[in-house]
């Protein structure tokens, strides 16, 4: 693609991204049946969900609040009364022949997700944050397709973006700031694989300096982190390639088909395609209310970004590591809740390293729910480590017998003593008897080889269990070498 | 009001329904008989005038997120006019040429 | 069984079966042997349910004897309009699409007529799914006027009418969209109570048009429509639009008198094409108003013309959208076609009749791109302007009178042009457009013996004054019964 990379020099991908969030409810948008993942075929219906004769829709208070911590995390203008609409298509998991969904009065609009990209921190505005119900599932099956509704009426809200992305790096990486603000929020699971988050990317190019927006594709069916960057980057390449031929891009809806690596365009509707749009009767204005509303302000958490800055600011944490520590919630929550026990922001540095290498290793993919030290236990730690009580590498046994016994740390050092040898007459002693017990490698380090200072240090360490304040043996090692 | 037989063919096409030569001919004359009677709300004068979407003003009266038993599966598919494996059957639908 | 058991009403039977005059089964299988000697000529009937309606009467007599009270309709046998669903009792609502569909569910007004002690007897005519004003329309057969079969019995609700006419059912429900209670109920010569838009919950009520539609009693008299009324209205947490508020005590309102009670007569209402015989009775209606005691006004509905196509563009939008679940995948009909789209396109021009498919287009029409503005949103814009004469009126008056429909019942055939049709509901629509109660109560007849009803219109959610006004042109006018069906069964 580095030919690519050459091309994109007088080419502009324009790429806006249009994402399906389920929201975390238990039952669907506008009936009370379930909204269990993995369930038998058609055993998570209802009148409603079915389309049946007579069945009438109801909404989700807590579809509501969800998609309102959405919008009010991203900073959009939140509609005092907005309406749902019916957008009408016949699809065999559509169950009524129409979406219930949001038209010209959505819950949310403008706002924007902030994210850092290559050091830099962009704001992707959002056009707008609307409500809406799922589709089911259609199985192909030979000459036939099997129809199952268990998705229909699950409760979604559409985040559409401005066409302010401009690289499939870009966009992956928008990706990736929704997904982590939506399971921040508790908005929803965010998991792509199972369906919970689905991205549609309106893709454009043009000739660099040029205003007016070129002729764009809607690329659908883009199911997984990997194949946002692998289906955006592909469909740019050919529409560059299109136009570099002296093509034209023609404006149609395109499949992503992974397992190929390629797009394709879908069958061109046999009819023009008009969803008749108008604003569902069978349910009234939906008015968000005070209450709610203060409720949604009142327990909105810091966000990502700012976070991530916060960490580098006041805990001096080099990017990567606050973005690390930021990809989730509870992981941010925890290095806060160590440094407020520890008491001294200081250790805010160390005890995040040693989340990121000890903790994370412990782990193994686990989330930070599952660690077996809480915060105010790490943060004993690494106060010892700091006021040289122990050495680092003490810490981590101690660490580790944390892990195994929930002991804290205090304790463990105490009971199998392994405080550090911090006493200079003592250590000196012991430096001298090991000097003594090596007459052939004192000769050597002071002939010349001083990658010998090593030797003398493990030694010490092995002598002391490991006990030795490695700073001051070394400082005295030195000092005991120089002399004569 | 003059509809084309094309636009009432777009129609029929849109709302899905297979309608004969003789029907659309029927259709199309009917519709815009009818279409110009509706004509006349043109003469109203609705500027300014909120569009009443709903009989009584009422706001949205909301659920909260409980789950109720669902239709037992037998149930759901119980008038499906085809049904295999648990879900509805229907005839193929056509697909991307590849 | 005696016509005098058939035709004693809602009330009385219930009274009767509660105090073990009579029995409920006595009751039901006396209206089951009628409906078996009367409906076959008169088409009131889409489906009769002998097994189920008995041994719903053998569990509230049991209940009975039992000490326990069934509720204010104990034992009384009703019919149910087929747009509205019944569990386990086929509902098709007049079409072919949805033949032999069993639902799984009650409708809300449906299981509170059963809780109130009621025997649903069958499921009732009507034109395929309530689309049009005089039972030609049904997917099935056509109903009969029970004052002279060889004319139309109304519509849509004209198996409910007919029924209550023909005593083939002590009281029964239906659905008014644009009049299709209130313009059977006076072609059949019976009362019709169309509620307060969102007054009785639609859940279970088969969609024409959403924001029209609603649920209401046809019976022999006010005071059972009021009966009826109080047990199927309040709020229903499965109607998104149903109105937050208990229902209403209606009855005491039978004996209030109008002593005092402003009624408007809408000058509109009386122009253009209005049967002079159909004026004179609604006229007759006002003295006999004013001799009770009531104060009559003309009052002006001035965008009353335009109630007509507003109503031909927001219905047939909203049933275009409420039919698209109508696909031949989940229930019902499913045309022929190896690929989904001939599927589908089959299954909706086989399963729809003619003036279904008619609106269906007049619907799509007026949605797409492009013609929304100018149709559906100018219509409701309309609706808005309609809404407020009314408003105005109910400032000067407190109940308007006017005809229910331009002429006594039509002959078969009569009405063959879509259009003029839609003329027979002129009086009937705004009422919907504004979401505001109506009440149809027989005033009399023409000279050749055909009902004639007068209209009543209130405010939204007073009912109370409707039932005061309707009992007192009841007291005025009484009523009347077709011959055919005097007799013993």
């Amino acid at each position: 693609m580095s030919d690519l990379a050459t091309l994109l020099e007088s080419w502009e991908p324009v790429i806006g991204l249009e994402v399906h969030v389920q929201l975390a409810c238990e039952s669907k948008a506008f009936s009370p049946s379930a909204t269990s993942f993995g369930a038998p075929p058609n055993s998570l219906t209802d009148p409603t969900v079915l389309g049946l004769p007579g069945a009438l829709p109801t909404f989700n208070a807590h579809a509501l609040e969800l998609a309102l911590r959405l919008g009010v995390a991203t900073g959009a203008k939140i509609r005092a009364r907005c309406r749902f609409a019916r957008k009408h298509y016949f699809y065999p998991d559509l169950p009524k022949g129409y979406q219930i969904s949001q038209y010209d009065e959505p819950l949310c609009e403008e706002g924007g997700i902030e994210l850092w990209l290559g050091g830099v921190r962009k704001k992707v505005r959002l056009q707008r944050i609307h409500l809406e119900e799922d589709a089911g599932k259609n199985l192909h099956h030979g000459t036939a397709s099997l129809v199952d509704l268990n998705r229909a009426g699950v409760p979604l809200c559409e985040v559409v973006t401005l066409p302010d992305l401009h690289s499939a790096e870009e966009a992956a990486e928008y990706m990736r700031a929704l997904h982590r603000l939506v399971r921040w929020l508790g908005v929803g699971e965010g998991d792509m694989e199972k369906g919970q988050l689905r991205c549609d990317a309106n893709v454009s190019v043009r000739r660099r300096g040029e205003d007016r927006l070129g002729v764009r594709t809607e690329l659908k069916n883009i199911n997984s982190f990997r194949f946002v960057h692998r289906a955006i980057e592909h469909e740019i390449a050919r529409q560059v390639r299109i136009l570099e031929d002296g093509g034209q891009v023609e404006r149609e809806t395109r499949l992503w088909d992974a397992d190929a690596g390629v797009s394709q365009p879908m069958r061109s509707k046999e009819e023009i395609a008009d969803y008749r749009y108008f604003p569902d009767p069978d349910l009234p204005p939906l008015a968000v209310d005070g209450p709610t509303m203060r409720k949604v302000i009142t327990t909105m958490p810091e966000l990502p970004v700012p976070r991530l800055e916060r960490f580098m600011r006041e805990y001096g944490l080099p990017f990567d590591d606050a973005a690390l520590l930021t990809d989730d919630r509870e992981r941010a929550d925890y290095l806060d809740e160590a440094v407020r026990a520890a008491g001294d922001g200081a250790l805010a540095r160390p005890i995040a390293s040693f989340m990121l290498t000890e903790l994370l290793r412990v782990l193994d993919g686990q989330p930070i729910a599952k660690a077996p030290v809480a915060p105010a236990a790490l943060a004993e730690l690494i106060a010892l480590v700091a006021g040289e009580v122990i050495s680092g590498k003490i810490a981590k046994d101690v660490f580790a017998k944390m892990c195994a016994s929930g002991e804290g740390a205090q304790h463990i050092v105490d009971r199998d003593d392994l405080r550090q040898i911090s006493d200079e007459a003592t250590l000196r002693g012991l430096c001298e008897e090991l000097l003594a017990a090596h007459p052939r490698q004192v000769e050597q380090y002071r002939a010349g080889k001083d990658s010998l200072l090593g030797f003398f240090v493990g030694q010490l360490m092995k002598a002391t269990g490991g006990k030795a304040n490695p700073a001051l043996s070394t400082k005295l090692l030195e000092q005991l070498l120089a002399a004569t | 009001m003059v509809l084309t037989r094309e636009e009432v063919a777009e129609i029929a096409q849109l709302a899905r329904l297979a309608l004969r030569d003789d029907e659309l001919d029927a259709l199309r004359g009917e519709l815009a008989v009818i279409l110009e009677h509706v004509e006349v709300l043109g003469q109203a004068d609705t500027i300014g005038v909120e569009p009443m979407t709903h009989a009584v003003p009422t706001a949205l009266r909301l659920r909260a997120d409980q789950v109720e038993p669902s239709l037992p599966v037998a149930v759901a598919l119980a008038d499906a006019p085809a049904a295999r494996d648990g879900c509805f059957e229907v005839p193929a639908i056509i697909k991307a040429a590849t | 069984m005696s016509a005098e058991l058939a035709y004693a009403g809602a009330a009385e039977l219930a009274r009767r079966v509660r105090a073990r005059e009579v029995s409920a089964v006595e009751l039901t299988d006396a209206f089951l042997a009628r409906i078996d000697a009367h409906d076959g000529a008169l088409g009131a009937y889409l489906a009769v349910d002998h097994e189920g309606a008995r041994n719903r009467a053998l569990i509230v007599d049991a209940m009975i004897a039992a000490g326990q009270d069934p509720g204010p309709l104990a034992g009384v046998p009703v019919g149910v309009k087929d747009v509205i669903v019944t569990e386990g009792l086929v509902t098709t609502a007049a079409s072919r699409i949805l033949d032999g569909w069993v639902p799984p569910y009650d409708a809300t007004a449906v299981a509170r007529l059963r809780a109130a002690g009621a025997i649903v007897l069958g499921k009732l005519n009507c034109d395929e799914f309530a689309m049009g004003s005089s039972n030609e329309r049904s997917g099935y057969r056509p109903c009969q006027n029970p004052w002279d079969l060889g004319r139309v019995p109304g519509g849509s609700s004209g198996g409910s009418a007919a029924a209550v006419a023909a005593g083939l059912a002590a009281a029964t429900l239906g659905t008014d969209t644009g009049g299709s209670i209130r313009q059977p109920a006076a072609f059949c010569g019976v009362v019709g109570l169309k509620p307060t838009y969102g007054r009785v919950s639609r859940w279970g009520a088969i969609a024409f048009a959403s924001s029209l539609d609603q649920i209401g009693p046809l019976a022999g008299s006010v005071e059972d429509c009021a009966l009826l009324l109080e047990v199927i209205a309040g709020a229903d947490p499965r109607d998104a639009t149903s109105i937050d508020q208990p229902a209403p005590s209606l009855r005491p309102a039978l004996t209030a008198g109008v002593a005092g009670l402003k009624v408007g007569l809408p000058r509109e209402y009386f122009e253009g094409a209005l049967d002079p015989e159909v004026a004179a009775a609604v006229r007759a209606a006002g003295d006999a108003l004013v001799t009770a005691g009531a104060e009559l006004r003309e009052v002006t509905l001035p965008h009353t013309r335009f109630a007509l196509p507003a109503y031909y563009v927001v219905a047939p939008a909203e049933a275009a959208s409420n039919l698209a679940r109508y696909d031949g995948v989940r229930f019902g009909h499913r045309g022929g076609g190896r690929e989904l789209a001939e599927m589908y396109a089959t299954t909706r021009a086989e399963g729809f009749g003619p003036e279904v498919k008619r609106r269906i287009m007049i619907g799509t029409y007026a949605l797409r791109a492009g013609h929304y503005e100018a149709y559906y949103r100018k219509a409701q814009q309309v609706r808005a302007l309609i809404k407020r004469d009314f408003d105005q009126a109910f400032e000067e008056v407190d109940v308007l009178l006017t005809p229910t429909t331009p002429t006594a019942a039509f002959a078969r055939g009569e009405k063959a042009a879509p259009l003029d049709m839609y003329l027979a509901d002129v009086f009937t629509l705004a009422c919907n457009l504004a979401g505001i109660p109506g009440l149809a109560v027989p005033v009399g007849a023409t000279a050749s013996g055909l009902p004639i009803g007068a209209q009543l219109l209130g405010r939204a959610l007073d009912e109370v004054t409707l039932v005061r006004a309707g009992a007192e042109l009841e007291r005025a006018f009484g009523t009347r019964r077709p011959p055919a069906y005097e007799g013993a069964a």
